[in-house]
């Protein structure tokens, strides 16, 4: 099996789901002569052409617009919006039209659109470059949401959200485009939307968490089973829909539940887990449940010590996950 | 001269290594700060690495076209002259000094917030604690600041299961060899009652759940051992017989046995220390001062107010400092440094009439001495069957701290002092 960088991972797939799919179309800014400003789609379009891998011009309302628009008429959009700082303007046409058209059409119409955006920070990024956003959405009715954390998942929830008949929004994360790599099977496979996966039993912790995160969740679970503490790691994998059975199924396990995202505290992910486990899984719970999450400031800071306070790292979740293990 | 550590410099958002594609300096060279010194590629750019200081390349420590993470050490430059002048560390002005992770920390204490534990108790513990029957209080919490954690709950109940149902030991049990209880016993639930209509059921009063809290905790945690002594007090009920209307007149307080006992029990733990301590887990605490604490029925239930000081008082003293206390506590009149502060407690279970008694330690004491009915029996003195008034005193001692020879002695030197008081003996 090949070693692939979760970049390479997400660039192969849309490769062989492309070679698979004639109706599949790219469609971004600089994602064609250029390859994309993180050179997600290097190669694509000198191998499938100008009609499928399209150079847009710099107006998300007019790229996701125009993809809806294109999925409504049997095509396979997968539009980039080349950060998802910048998605913003395309806000009105996914919720109000890509999220709603089926419900809207009693089922006649839907948008099988794939929108990828790279998130997150921790890569010098500062305020327009750094966002999480995966909340904004998360909150809507009629959209999906995934994140994967492993060049592994990357391939199986692409594909996953390509083969969805409805709209689903793909967060890759910038920090990990280069730096996590992992061994990606050449035949394709798909990851469910909507199915966490347990990355690390463990008895004592559960830490819930999603992207990135994942991958500092680990290294500090495996920093602490030398102190002899036992984290289990959940993937949620999809942000929308949660898994609530594999949330509650670890929560119950261990009674103590540290839920970690880079987005910030209020309204994030963590919030909705939280009440989740509440709801249904109070009487096994051990101790308050614990969110590390980022702090609630306006924008990820520019000067590298702020950025790095900003981000949670591998020993913040670390320190967090010993003292509710010590609780 | 000094030497500087020129690093992977970070040249692109998302890049995290970088591939070093030439060397354009050789070891030896000299190098103009911003002159160009090597090529790295990464997926994204190649870039002309500038030298961060002047100086004499002396090392490379990446060989062209071997790949490491940004911040990885990749050549030295040794700084001509000013050795003290402090040059920047990254090789590229743009690159940020990749912030080094926070070293690792001593594990943190426990929270502040939960210093509160004990007490308190999570959603887990007590739907298991009800699921099974487990009193979570009779449980050593290991959990912050004392909490009774979900793992100590679950290990309760595993104990509990494991353990077959233990026969309660005989009370009466005589020997200081009988097998002590296990010192860290699981929490076994209590059998629930059986309540039919006729029936009464009484809240607990907190009294009540105190003492009933102590109680489980003594019997649990204490391995009790017990002894008794037969004593002849006949010359201290002639004594009391000849001077009790006198004392009462003139002290205005009747006068009892337990003030001729407590002077016999500071006598024993003057001579058996270890019998006048507590344990403390790892460590057994001997105690200076003698502060007898003294069982005393009430209303409310068993109080135990406490005489402090007691080896600096004598007869008279201690007969006022009991009936005070007795008084106070059947008026519930007591402050809490009256019910504090003792180190070994004294029972006039003779009180209440009986002869043999098998007292319950109050923990983190080490023994608790009981006084029993005076009674005349006739007994062998000196060949002859004589009419003597006795008494038998009952000993229950923590075998963690006392062996059966020092409770013994304890008990002889009470019994010798018992039986030196005769009817002229001076209480003053």
């Amino acid at each position: 099996m090949a070693v692939l960088s979760y970049l390479e991972a997400i660039r192969e797939t849309l490769r062989q789901e492309m070679r698979r799919d004639p109706r599949i179309i790219i469609y971004g800014e600089d994602v064609g002569v250029r390859g994309g400003v993180f050179r997600v789609t290097e190669g694509l379009q000198k191998e499938f052409g100008e009609e499928r891998v399209i150079d847009s011009p710099l107006a998300e309302a007019a790229i996701v617009g125009t993809a809806i628009g294109a999925a409504i008429n049997g095509l396979r959009p997968i539009p980039e919006i080349q950060f998802a700082d910048f998605i913003f303007p395309a806000m009105n046409q996914i919720i109000q039209e890509a999220a709603r058209i089926r419900y809207r059409s009693n089922g006649a119409f839907h948008v099988p659109l794939v929108i990828r955006a790279p998130f997150g920070g921790g890569v010098h990024g500062a305020l327009y470059h750094s966002q999480s956003v995966e909340a904004f959405f998360a909150h809507v009715p009629g959209l999906k949401v995934v994140i994967p954390s492993t060049p592994y998942d990357a391939k199986g929830l692409l594909a996953a959200a390509i083969e969805d008949e409805d709209p689903v929004l793909y967060f890759e994360h910038k920090a990990a485009y280069r730096s996590v790599k992992g061994e990606v099977p050449e035949e394709r496979y798909l990851i469910p939307i909507g199915k966490a996966d347990v990355k690390k039993p463990g008895r004592d912790v559960s830490i819930i968490t999603y992207g990135l995160m994942v991958n500092y969740s680990l290294r500090a679970a495996e920093e602490l089973e030398k102190e002899g503490i036992s984290c289990e790691v959940l993937d949620l994998r999809s942000m929308r829909p949660l898994d609530v059975e594999a949330i509650l199924e670890t929560a119950k396990k261990t009674g103590k539940v540290l839920i970690v995202h880079e987005d910030n505290l209020t309204g994030g992910i963590g919030g909705e887990v939280s009440a989740l486990i509440a709801e249904h899984a109070l009487f096994y719970l051990d101790a308050p449940i614990v969110r590390l999450a980022g702090p609630d400031v306006p924008a990820m800071p520019y000067s590298p010590p702020l950025e790095h306070a900003f981000m949670i790292s591998p020993e913040k979740i670390r320190d967090k996950a010993r003292e509710l293990a010590q609780f | 001269m000094a030497i500087e550590v020129v690093t992977m410099p970070q040249l692109g958002e998302s890049v995290t290594e970088g591939t070093i594609g030439e060397w354009l300096k050789k070891v030896g060279d000299a190098v103009e700060k911003y002159e160009s010194l090597l090529e790295v590629q990464t997926d994204k750019v190649n870039a002309e690495v500038p030298s961060p200081v002047s100086g004499i390349v002396q090392k490379i420590l990446v060989e062209p076209g071997t790949t490491v993470p940004i911040g990885t050490p990749i050549c030295e430059i040794a700084v001509e002259g000013e050795a003290e002048a402090p040059a920047p560390a990254a090789a590229a002005p743009e690159a940020p000094a990749a912030p080094a992770p926070a070293p690792s920390e001593a594990p943190a204490p426990a929270a502040g917030s939960v210093a509160e534990g004990r007490g308190r108790y999570s959603p887990a513990v007590r739907r298991l604690a009800q699921e099974h029957g487990i009193d979570p209080a009779a449980i050593a919490g290991t959990g912050a600041g004392g909490r009774v954690t979900r793992r100590d709950i679950e290990a309760a109940i595993a104990a509990a299961s494991a353990a077959p149902q233990a026969p309660a030991p005989s009370p009466a049990a005589p020997t200081a060899a009988s097998a002590p209880a296990a010192a860290s016993a699981p929490a076994v639930a209590s059998a629930p009652a059986v309540i039919e209509d006729v029936d009464t059921v009484e809240p607990l009063t907190p009294v009540r759940k105190v003492i009933a809290e102590r109680m489980v905790r003594s019997k649990q945690t204490v391995p009790h051992a017990w002894i008794m002594v037969e004593v002849d007090v006949t010359g201290l009920v002639a004594l009391r017989e000849r001077i009790k209307e006198e004392f009462k007149a003139r002290e205005g307080v009747s006068l009892t046995y337990l003030p001729f006992m407590m002077r016999a029990v500071v006598e024993g733990l003057r001579a058996v220390p270890v019998m006048n301590a507590q344990w403390n887990g790892d460590s057994v605490v001997l105690k200076k001062r003698i502060n007898l604490g003294m069982a005393a029925a009430t209303d409310r239930g068993l109080v135990v107010p406490v005489v402090k000081d007691a080896d600096q008082k004598n007869i008279v003293g201690l007969a006022k400092a009991t009936q005070d206390l007795v008084q106070r506590a059947r008026a519930g009149r007591l402050t809490m440094d009256d019910l504090s502060g003792g180190t070994f407690t004294v029972d006039n279970t003779g009180a209440v009439g009986t002869i043999l008694t098998y007292p319950v330690i109050n923990a983190p004491e080490v023994g608790i001495v009981t006084m029993e009915s005076v009674v005349k029996r006739p007994v062998v003195v000196d060949n002859m069957i004589a009419v003597r008034s006795m008494v038998n005193v009952c000993l229950s001692f923590d075998h963690r701290v006392v062996d059966g020879a020092d409770a013994g002695k304890f008990l002889q030197v009470v019994k010798k002092h018992l039986e030196s008081i005769g009817p002229e003996t001076s209480i003053y």
